[in-house]
C-alpha cells in the first residue's frame, strides 16, 4: 500500500538522526497537554465514562467525534503536502473484532480506558491504580499468548495497512469530506438531543 | 485488495446495535446525577484534534496510550524472568524501552493533576460515588473488578493493536478500517457489559 509510505519524512525528523532527549521532551510536553485536556473534558471521571457506555452521558462521543473531525482535516492536509507520515495499524478483522469486544468488556468493568485511567490517577481517583495493575498484568498475559495469536487470530481477515477509501475504491479527499460531514451531523444531533 | 464489501457491511451492521440497547439503559443508576466536564467537550475535542497534528508533525507519532502498560510489563518481566520475557513473540517484536509513548502516558498523569488542582476537581477518593451507589463501599470488590477489567482491556488492546486513543482517535482520523471496526466493537462490548452491570 503506498498509503503509508508516500510522504517523505519531514526534515530533521528521520528516526536515525533524532536525538533521544528532545524526542522524550516532546513526548512529555504532548502528554501533559493531552492529560490536561482530558481532565478538563471530564473523561477521567468514572461516571462520565460509564455514563457513555450506558448511553446516558454523551461527553465521550462529543470529545472523540470532534477530535476525529479536526484531527482528520489537519493530518490529511499535512499528509497531502508531504509534511507528515501516516501511521496505520494493520486491519485484521478477527483481531479487531475480538480484541475490541474484550477491550469493551474490560472498559465497562474498570470504568476507565488505558489513557483515561492515567487521567483518573492524576485527578486523585485512586481506584485507577487497580486498573493500571490489571493493564500491566493483562499485557503480560497477551505476551504469553502472542505466539499463538500471531499464528491464528491475527491471520483472520488480514488486510494489512490500508485506508478505508482505498479499500472501497473511493477518492480519498471526497471520502474524508463526506465522512467529516456525516460526523458533524452526528455531533449536531447529539448536541440537540442529549442532556449532556 | 480483498472483500471490500465485508468491511463495509460489518461497519454498518454493527453501528445499529447501540440503538437497541438505548431503551434498556433507561433504568438503574443515572450517570447524570454526578459531575460532568469542566470545559466544553467540543473545545476539548478540537484541542485533541490539533494536538494530533502536532504529534504527527513534530514527533512523527500518533497519540496512543495502551502500549505503555506493555512496556511496563516488559520491564518487570526483564527484571523477574529475563529469559522468559525474551522468548515471548510480543517482546521480541517490541522490546520494552523508555520511548516517546512511554513518557507520554506518564505525563498524562501530571497534566491531569495540574488540570484537577487548578480547577478544584481533585477527587482524592478510592471509590467513584456512582460505583459506591451501585455496589457499596467495599474497596476490595472495586479492586478485584477493576484489576480484572484492566487485565481484559490490555489483552483486547494488544490483540486489536490499540485502545480508545490509538484506534479510537488516531486510527479513525487516519481512515483506518481496522480502527473503525475496533472502535465500534469496543463500544458495543462496553455498552453490553455496562448495561448488565449498572441497569439490571
Amino acid at each position: 500500500m503506498d498509503a503509508v509510505k508516500n510522504a517523505s519524512p519531514p526534515a530533521g525528523h528521520s528516526t536515525s538522526t533524532v536525538d533521544a532527549v528532545p524526542r522524550l521532551m516532546a513526548g512529555v510536553l504532548f502528554g501533559l497537554t493531552f492529560g490536561f485536556l482530558l481532565q478538563k473534558g471530564g473523561v477521567g471521571k468514572f461516571n462520565v465514562l460509564v455514563g457513555q457506555l450506558l448511553l446516558q452521558d454523551f461527553t465521550v462521543a462529543k470529545v472523540m467525534l470532534t477530535a476525529i473531525v479536526v484531527g482528520m482535516a489537519g493530518v490529511f492536509t499535512l499528509h497531502h503536502f508531504g509534511k507528515v507520515n501516516l501511521h496505520l495499524k494493520p486491519t485484521r478483522i478477527g483481531a479487531n473484532v475480538i480484541g475490541g469486544l474484550l477491550f469493551g468488556a474490560g472498559f465497562a468493568l474498570l470504568g476507565y480506558c488505558p489513557g483515561t485511567v492515567a487521567v483518573a490517577l492524576g485527578q486523585g481517583s485512586w481506584d485507577a491504580l487497580f486498573g493500571m495493575a490489571g493493564l500491566v498484568a493483562g499485557s503480560w498475559v497477551f505476551a504469553e499468548l502472542s505466539g499463538w495469536s500471531k499464528r491464528t487470530v491475527e491471520k483472520w481477515g488480514d488486510f494489512g495497512e490500508v485506508l478505508l477509501p482505498d479499500l472501497l475504491r473511493l477518492p480519498r479527499t471526497a471520502f474524508a469530506i463526506g465522512l467529516a460531514a456525516a460526523l458533524i451531523t452526528i455531533i449536531l444531533l447529539l448536541e440537540r438531543f442529549t442532556l449532556r | 485488495m480483498r472483500k471490500p464489501a465485508t468491511c463495509l457491511g460489518l461497519l454498518s451492521g454493527l453501528a445499529l446495535f447501540p440503538m437497541s440497547v438505548a431503551v434498556a439503559a433507561e433504568s438503574g443508576v443515572n450517570a447524570l446525577h454526578y459531575p460532568g466536564p469542566a470545559w466544553s467537550p467540543y473545545g476539548v475535542g478540537a484541542g485533541i484534534g490539533v494536538l494530533s497534528w502536532l504529534t504527527f508533525y513534530f514527533s512523527d507519532k500518533p497519540i496512543g496510550a495502551s502500549s505503555f502498560y506493555a512496556q511496563v510489563a516488559g520491564f518487570l518481566g526483564t527484571l523477574i524472568a529475563p529469559r522468559r520475557t525474551k522468548s515471548l513473540a510480543y517482546f521480541r517484536d517490541k522490546p520494552p524501552r523508555v520511548s516517546w509513548g512511554f513518557v507520554f502516558v506518564l505525563a498524562i498523569v501530571v497534566g491531569s493533576a495540574l488540570a484537577a488542582l487548578t480547577g478544584g476537581e481533585f477527587a482524592n477518593e478510592w471509590l467513584p460515588p456512582m460505583w459506591e451507589a451501585r455496589f457499596g463501599g467495599r474497596i476490595a470488590l472495586r479492586a478485584t473488578i477493576g484489576f480484572g477489567g484492566g487485565l481484559l482491556m490490555a489483552v483486547g488492546a494488544r490483540l486489536a493493536g490499540g485502545c480508545t486513543s490509538g484506534h479510537g482517535i488516531s486510527g479513525t482520523l487516519q481512515l483506518n478500517p481496522g480502527s473503525w471496526i475496533t472502535a465500534i466493537c469496543l463500544f458495543l462490548g462496553g455498552i453490553a457489559v455496562a448495561v448488565l452491570l449498572f441497569t439490571l
